[in-house]
C-alpha cells in the first residue's frame, strides 16, 4: 500500500484530534482529542519506519526499529501524561464540581 | 552526563525524603545541599585542566554508553551549570515561601529536581527523541506545581490550561517529528543527520518543520501562541512562576536554537522571515498588554514574554554572536525575574500602588528591585544591558531584515515605562500599605538579594565572565 493512504489517514485523525480540543468544552473530551493527536503521530512513525525499512533496509536492517521504539516512548509519556492530567481534573471538579472550561474564567480582567 | 542523573537522583531521594522529615525545614536543607553537589559535579565534567589532553571526553562519574543521543559540549555544560546556580539562589531567596504553599514541601523540591533533569536533557539532546523526552520531563512536574495550591481556584485553572495547552503542544510537536523523520531521505532521528541536501527542503519536512516551529514556539510562550501565559503565571503560586518564567523558559530557548541550528541550519535563509514575524508579534504584543496591567505578577508575565521575543532574536540570527547572547541572555533575565519575583512574594498587595513607599520601609528591597527592574530594562551597567546588546549586534550581523533591529529597540523603549513605573512607586509615592505589611525577612534573604543585584552588575561590566566558557 502506498505511504500516501497512511498520511493522509494521520493528518484525518490529527485534523479530528485539533478541531475536538479547539471547540470541545468537556475537560475530559479535550483530553481525549489530545490523546488522539498523539496516536496519530504514532500511527505515522510506524508508517513511515515500513516505509524506511522497505528502502533503506538491506543496507541498515536495524533502521526500522528506531521509530518504534520512538512509539513506545510516546506511549509511556502519554500514560505519564494521563496520570498528571487527571489528578488535576478530579481536583477541579472536587473544588467546582463540574468539568466545563467555561467556568473557568476566574483569571480572565 | 552528572547533572542528568544525579539531578534524577536526588529527586527521588528528596520524594522518599518526604516521609522521614520531622520539621518543614529539612527538607530545604536537603534541597539545597543536594543542588549543591550536582552543581560541584558538573562544574568538575565542565572544567578540563591542561593535563587532560582528550578534549573529547568529559569527566564523569558515570560512564553510560548513550549512543550519541545525548551530545556534550562546554556550551551546553556551561549552560546546565548557569540554570543550576540560578536554581540555587532560588532555592536560597524563596525556600520558606516554598514551604507556605502547602503541607507536601519535600515533594515540591523533588518535582523542581525532575523539571532540572529535564532541562539538562533538553540542553544536550541530540536526537528527535531525547528532544521530545527533555521537554517533557521539563514539562510534567511543571503541571503539578503549577496546581499545587489545591484549594484556590485559580491554581487550579492555571494547571488545567497549563496541562491542556501542554500536552496540546506535544502533540504537535510528535506530528512534526513524524513529518521530519519521514521526510529525510536516510531514516533518521539524529537532528545533524537530517539530510536536506542542496538547500532544498522536502514538502514532508517542510511541514514538520512548521509544526516544530509552532511548538516550540508555545513552549517558549512566542506569540500567536502566547496566550496561556498570562493566565497560568497569574494563576500559579507566585513561587512557581519565578521558576516557570526563568529557568524552564531559558531551558526551552536553548533546546530551540539548538534544534533549529543543527537539524534546519542549512536552510536558514528559508524559514527565516518566519522567525522574523514571530519576533516581531510577541515584542509587540507583550510590550504593548504588560503596560496596562494593574497586578505587577501579571505584568511580569507579560514581561517574560517581552522578554522571550528579545530572546528570539538569537533564533532569528543563527549565529555564534547569537548563541553566546542567548547564554548571557538566560543568565541576566533568570538573575533579575528571581530576585523581583523573590522581592514581591514578600507584599501583601500585588498591584503597583502595593509599592508605593516602599523605599522608606525595607531601603535594601527598594534598591535591589530598583537594579534588577533596570536590568530587565536594559539600562547599560547591568547585565539585561549586555544581552541585549549581543542579540542586536547579532542581528544586525546576520544581515537581513535590518527593520526588525529597529523595531526591538522601540520595544526596548516601551519596555521602559512599565518597569519605570514600579520604580516611581518605591521611591517617589507615598503608601500606607508598605506600612501594613507584616515584614517576613531575615538578614540572610537581604544578604542574598545584594549578592544577586551585585552579579547582575558584575556581569553588565564583564559579560565575557560568562561567554569566554562557552569556548574553552
Amino acid at each position: 500500500m502506498p505511504i500516501n493512504y497512511y498520511i493522509v489517514l494521520s493528518v484525518a485523525l490529527f485534523s479530528i484530534g485539533i478541531i475536538g480540543v479547539l471547540t470541545r468544552r468537556n475537560a475530559i473530551i479535550i483530553f481525549m482529542c489530545v490523546e488522539l493527536m498523539l496516536n496519530a503521530a504514532n500511527l505515522l512513525l510506524v508508517a513511515f519506519s515500513k516505509m524506511h525499512n522497505l528502502a533503506l533496509g538491506l543496507n541498515f536492517p536495524t533502521l526500522a526499529s528506531d521509530a518504534q521504539i520512538f512509539v513506545f516512548f510516546i506511549m509511556v509519556v502519554a500514560a505519564a501524561e494521563v496520570s498528571v492530567g487527571l489528578a488535576i481534573i478530579v481536583m477541579i471538579y472536587r473544588n467546582i464540581h463540574s468539568v466545563d472550561v467555561n467556568f473557568l474564567n476566574r483569571l480572565k480582567n | 552526563m552528572n547533572a542528568i542523573i544525579l539531578t534524577a537522583v536526588w529527586g527521588i531521594v528528596m520524594m522518599f525524603g518526604g516521609v522521614f522529615f520531622k520539621k518543614k525545614t529539612t527538607a530545604l536543607y536537603w534541597a539545597v545541599a543536594g543542588l549543591v553537589l550536582v552543581l560541584a559535579l558538573n562544574c568538575y565534567e565542565l572544567v578540563q585542566p591542561a593535563w587532560f589532553l582528550n578534549k573529547t571526553e568529559y569527566r564523569v562519574l558515570f560512564n553510560i554508553d548513550v549512543k550519541e543521543m545525548l551530545h556534550f559540549n562546554s556550551f551546553n555544560l556551561t549552560f546546565i551549570s548557569i540554570m543550576l546556580v540560578c536554581t540555587l539562589f532560588y532555592f536560597l531567596l524563596n525556600g520558606r515561601d516554598i514551604e507556605k504553599v502547602g503541607d507536601s514541601v519535600s515533594e515540591y523540591f523533588a518535582l523542581i529536581f525532575f523539571v532540572l533533569c529535564g532541562v539538562s536533557i533538553a540542553a544536550t539532546f541530540n536526537t528527535l527523541l531525547t528532544l521530545f523526552l527533555g521537554i517533557e520531563i521539563m514539562s510534567i512536574p511543571l503541571y503539578i506545581l503549577t496546581g499545587s495550591d489545591k484549594r484556590n481556584l485559580k491554581s487550579n485553572e492555571a494547571a488545567l490550561k497549563y496541562f491542556l495547552m501542554g500536552s496540546f503542544s506535544t502533540g504537535i510537536m510528535l506530528m512534526g517529528i513524524a513529518f521530519v523523520y519521514g521526510g529525510n531521505s536516510n531514516g533518521s532521528f539524529f537532528i545533524d543527520a537530517i539530510n536536506l541536501g542542496d538547500g532544498k527542503i522536502p514538502p514532508l519536512v517542510g511541514v514538520g518543520l512548521v509544526f516544530l516551529l509552532i511548538a516550540m514556539a508555545f513552549k517558549v510562550s512566542a506569540a500567536p501562541f502566547h496566550f496561556w501565559t498570562p493566565d497560568v503565571y497569574d494563576g500559579a503560586p507566585t513561587v512557581f512562576t519565578s521558576f516557570m518564567a526563568t529557568i524552564v523558559k531559558a531551558a526551552g530557548f536553548i533546546a530551540f536554537i539548538r534544534l533549529f541550528e543543527n537539524a534546519f541550519g542549512k536552510v536558514h535563509l528559508q524559514w527565516q522571515a518566519l522567525i522574523a514575524v514571530i519576533t516581531a508579534a510577541t515584542l509587540l504584543i507583550g510590550n504593548i498588554t504588560a503596560v496596562f496591567q494593574q497586578s505587577v505578577k501579571r505584568m511580569l508575565a507579560y514581561s517574560s514574554i517581552a522578554q522571550a521575543g528579545f530572546m528570539l532574536l538569537a533564533i532569528f540570527a543563527m549565529n555564534e554572536t547569537a548563541k553566546e547572547g542567548l547564554v548571557l541572555y538566560a543568565a541576566a533575565y533568570s538573575l533579575a525575574t528571581i530576585g523581583i519575583f523573590a522581592i514581591l512574594i514578600k507584599m501583601n498587595d500585588y498591584t503597583i500602588d502595593g509599592f508605593n513607599g516602599l523605599a522608606k520601609q525595607q531601603p535594601v528591597l527598594a534598591v535591589t528591585a530598583a537594579v534588577f527592574l533596570l536590568s530587565l530594562t536594559g539600562i547599560p551597567l547591568t547585565a539585561g544591558f549586555q544581552a541585549k546588546f549581543f542579540m542586536l549586534v547579532a542581528a544586525l550581523k546576520n544581515g537581513h531584515q535590518h527593520w526588525l533591529v529597529v523595531f526591538a529597540v522601540l520595544c526596548a523603549a516601551v519596555s521602559a515605562y512599565y518597569y519605570f513605573k514600579i520604580i516611581q512607586a518605591i521611591f517617589f509615592k507615598e503608601g500606607s500599605d508598605v506600612a501594613a505589611n507584616d515584614w517576613d525577612i531575615s538578614n540572610g534573604f537581604k544578604i542574598l538579594l545584594i549578592i544577586v543585584s551585585m552579579l547582575i552588575i558584575l556581569l553588565g561590566l564583564f559579560p565575557t565572565l560568562i561567554t569566554e566558557w562557552l569556548h574553552y
